[in-house]
């Protein structure tokens, strides 16, 4: 070896940064975006959204009170009737005009929603933003098919639709959201999350740009009041919500006694299953993708991993290692798998859950050999081994990287324990025998179960949840059917 | 997944300080390899010249050697003299290469005559037509006894993971040929290497063969405790490539097989990519081919 190796051999061979070096521009205040252009609040507030990784203020956001929801909600309802007498070819012009406007700023979009959410930039570039891409395109080609999606029925639009969405995905929620209401005709008034409400707001941007009629999307942004405005407005006629369970129950009741239309997609504990004869590596991704994608803060997020007894330690030993190659620091750089927990609100909950695990009994297994950085959000990935089926961490929704282990002898008792939560979002299934994988499969309370995968998406693919994770589905024909009457 | 984790290694970027180490690592791991049935005397000659200082401009630090030369048995004597004093060791293919369809006395005769002309390490094929079969020890008998013939020489036994086929195939395969080197006697780290292809054929080096390859290797590793190496080979050309090899081993087996004991590249033509990229780091711009290829 040359002095140059054995250096390299010293000191390891790591990987310098590489920081996304795109800055989108940033305005250092945004207002509504109600029929067609960006208006003052008539509230007069304005709150901040943070950007997690530094504690920084990013922006200045209006916060809509009555008088601005029903501004957007006459707005909506005014645009209605020519947008939905509107050819179904012409509507869906518009979608793919977006879809490609949506491609041609992906960058600036995947960074944005970086530093608003704190995801990493591998993940918004890589994965949320190509998605978002492809439903807006998907849903342009129903636009003019509505009458082959529903054979034998002519479907109309039903009107305006309050959406409210989460924090996790901000821009492909909004996507998920907008692209079937918009396909099918109906005028929108979106609510984002409050700590993520920037890349909405530059998706209405774009809206602009692609000469969208004014009032057939709007968007309000402001915190849980504001969405309770959005929802209950007498001119809705359909509310879709992703988001808590303890919300989706609220505005259950709002909607039953008003006879809205409603889908809801909350909340999981979803379950990954991994049997003995499985190829152990390829499970491990599937665990790693399950728990750890996004920081955790993924609804369909796998929290609770079932192993086959006999490949328990083996199985443990191999996440722990795989665990210590995640790179946790700078969602903007290039090679970070972990970015910043979404706000300091979700980092106290994370905390405390971990705690409660730990004073419960269950051991904490968190490898990262680095600190955490000294400003911002942040909670390093970690497992829990030794979780009993009482504890806190195997029924509550964490919604952070923090993952269960728990192990089972057969398979009843695999679907039995998997099935034990009042949710039902997502499963999990490795094994390499193919007949045990539609035993199991057909037996899993879930709207999604994914076999020797996990987190895959796609626009055509209908999502969503049984049980208390929600009702009605997103994507695909499933999807349409919601915003039809 | 095998795909999807395989393909995430390509997705890191290697910038600045760990472009410029990573260049030099992978120079340093480089087989440079000439398999032709044309290759004359001159012309391995001058690939040594090339394997010795694999940069005709001089950089700080220098551009540090390959780590050997693979030929076949015939031209052994020849690169022997050639790298006499240097750092390169000589690699020979050996045992009825590329196909290993020859009767085994005569694959084994093949590696004698290499061992004796004075190779240090033998690149072997397996008899994959065994393999496929099911005849599984027949595979382990022939690993055996090359290793037999070998005496000190290393041996790096490739499976032709583009024959193999299947992700399972080919990790029950590495399983056998470790299992085989390494069931009688205690094999030192680096002394047996799996490699995946002959680049005779292709697919051959893709990122999933290798992964499952170091994992089969780290496996061993936690098992025994034993170090043994991954040559990828095959269809590796640019030094991007190389950099996804480094950051896969990296993150499989870990630092330790960072270094030519353990991990080796087998190529003909990627060294010139490497040089390429690192003048470009010293100069800011790229060099022309013919300023680096002297073969």
């Amino acid at each position: 070896m040359t002095q140059a190796d054995s250096a390299v051999a010293a000191a390891g061979w790591d990987y310098s940064p590489a920081p996304e070096r795109t800055r989108p521009e940033i305005d250092s205040e945004y207002g509504l975006f109600i029929d067609g252009e960006f208006k003052k609040p008539r509230s007069g507030k304005v709150f901040d959204t943070i950007n997690p990784a530094t504690g920084e203020r990013l922006a200045r956001i209006a916060e809509a009170n009555e008088d601005d929801v029903d501004a957007a909600m006459a707005a909506a309802r005014a645009a209605g009737p020519k947008w939905a007498r509107m050819k179904g070819r012409e509507r869906g012009k518009y979608l793919f005009r977006l879809a490609r406007r949506i491609q041609e700023c992906a960058r600036e979009l995947a960074v944005l929603e970086s530093m608003d959410g704190g995801k990493p930039i591998r993940e918004s570039r890589d994965v949320d933003l190509p998605l978002v891409a492809q439903h807006f395109f998907y849903h342009a080609g129903w636009a003019d098919k509505l009458q082959w999606a529903f054979a034998g029925r002519t479907v109309r639009p039903r009107g305006v639709c309050a959406q409210i969405i989460p924090w996790n995905f901000p821009l492909l929620m909004a996507a998920w959201k907008l692209a079937p209401a918009l396909a099918c005709g109906n005028t929108v008034v979106l609510k984002p999350a409050e700590t993520t409400p920037l890349t909405a707001l530059h998706l209405a941007r774009l809206l602009q740009e692609i000469d969208l009629p004014p009032g057939v999307v709007n968007i309000v942004t402001g915190a849980g009041e504001t969405g309770r405005l959005v929802a209950s407005h007498s001119a809705v006629r359909k509310v879709a919500f992703t988001g808590s369970t303890e919300v989706g129950r609220t505005l259950m009741r709002e909607t039953a006694a008003r006879e809205i239309p409603l889908t809801l997609e909350l909340g999981g504990k979803s379950p990954n299953i991994v049997f003995a004869d499985a190829p152990i590596d390829q499970a491990i991704e599937g665990v790693v993708s399950g728990i750890w994608f996004n920081q955790g803060h993924v609804c369909c997020a796998g929290s609770r991993l079932f192993v086959e007894e006999s490949i328990l330690e083996t199985f443990v030993a191999a996440l722990r290692d795989r665990m210590k190659q995640l790179r946790l620091g700078d969602p903007l750089d290039k090679n970070t798998d972990i970015g910043a927990i979404n706000s300091q609100g979700q980092l106290e909950r994370i905390r405390s859950l971990v705690r409660i695990g730990q004073e419960e009994g269950a051991i904490l297994h968190d490898v990262q050999a680095a600190p955490l950085p000294s400003k911002g959000c942040w909670f390093p990935p970690c497992f829990f081994t030794g979780v009993q089926p009482s504890h806190t961490l195997a029924r509550e929704e964490v919604f952070g990287p923090v993952l269960s282990v728990m192990s089972f002898r057969t398979p009843e008792e695999a679907i039995r324990r998997a099935n034990a939560t009042p949710y039902g979002l997502a499963a999990g299934i490795w094994t390499d025998k193919g007949s045990k994988i539609f035993e199991i499969a057909s037996r899993m309370d879930a709207g999604i179960v994914w076999c020797n995968t996990y987190n895959q998406f796609d626009a055509a693919a209908p999502f969503g949840g049984v049980k208390e994770s929600g009702f009605g589905r997103e994507g695909g024909l499933h999807g349409l059917r919601a915003y039809v009457r | 997944m095998l795909a999807q984790r395989a393909a995430s290694f390509t997705k890191r970027s290697i910038k600045a300080e760990s472009k410029r180490a990573g260049l030099r690592l992978a120079v340093s791991m480089v087989d440079l390899t000439t398999l032709e049935g044309a290759d004359s005397p001159e012309l391995v000659r001058a690939l040594c010249r090339r394997a010795i200082s694999p940069c005709p401009t001089p950089l700080d630090p220098p551009v540090p050697s390959v780590a050997a030369v693979c030929i076949y048995p015939r031209l052994v004597p020849i690169v022997r003299e050639a790298l006499a004093g240097s750092s390169v060791r000589v690699a020979s293919v050996a045992t009825g290469f590329p196909s290993g369809q020859a009767p085994l006395e005569m694959r084994l005769q093949d590696t004698q005559a290499a061992i004796e002309a004075g190779a240090d390490e033998i690149d072997m094929v397996i008899s994959r037509g065994a393999f496929l079969a099911g005849r599984f020890d027949e595979v382990a008998d022939e690993v055996r006894a090359v290793q037999e013939v070998c005496g000190d020489a290393h041996l790096k036994v490739i499976l032709e993971t583009g024959e193999l086929e299947t992700p399972d195939n080919i990790r029950r395969c590495a399983d056998l040929v470790i299992d085989a080197a390494s069931r009688d006697r205690a094999v030192q780290d680096g002394e047996v290497f799996v490699k995946t292809s002959t680049g005779k054929m292709s697919p051959a080096a893709t990122m999933p063969s290798v992964l499952l390859l170091l994992e089969s290797v780290r496996d061993h590793f936690n098992a025994t405790g034993v170090r043994i190496g991954v040559k990828p080979a095959g269809g590796i050309r640019r030094a991007k490539a190389a950099l996804h090899l480094l950051v896969m081993v990296r993150e499989t087996v870990g630092q330790d097989w960072l270094t030519p004991d353990l991990f080796r590249i087998g190529a003909s033509s990627l060294l010139d990519d490497l040089v390429r990229q690192l003048l470009w780091t010293s100069r800011g711009c790229y060099a022309a081919m013919h300023d680096v290829a002297v073969t």
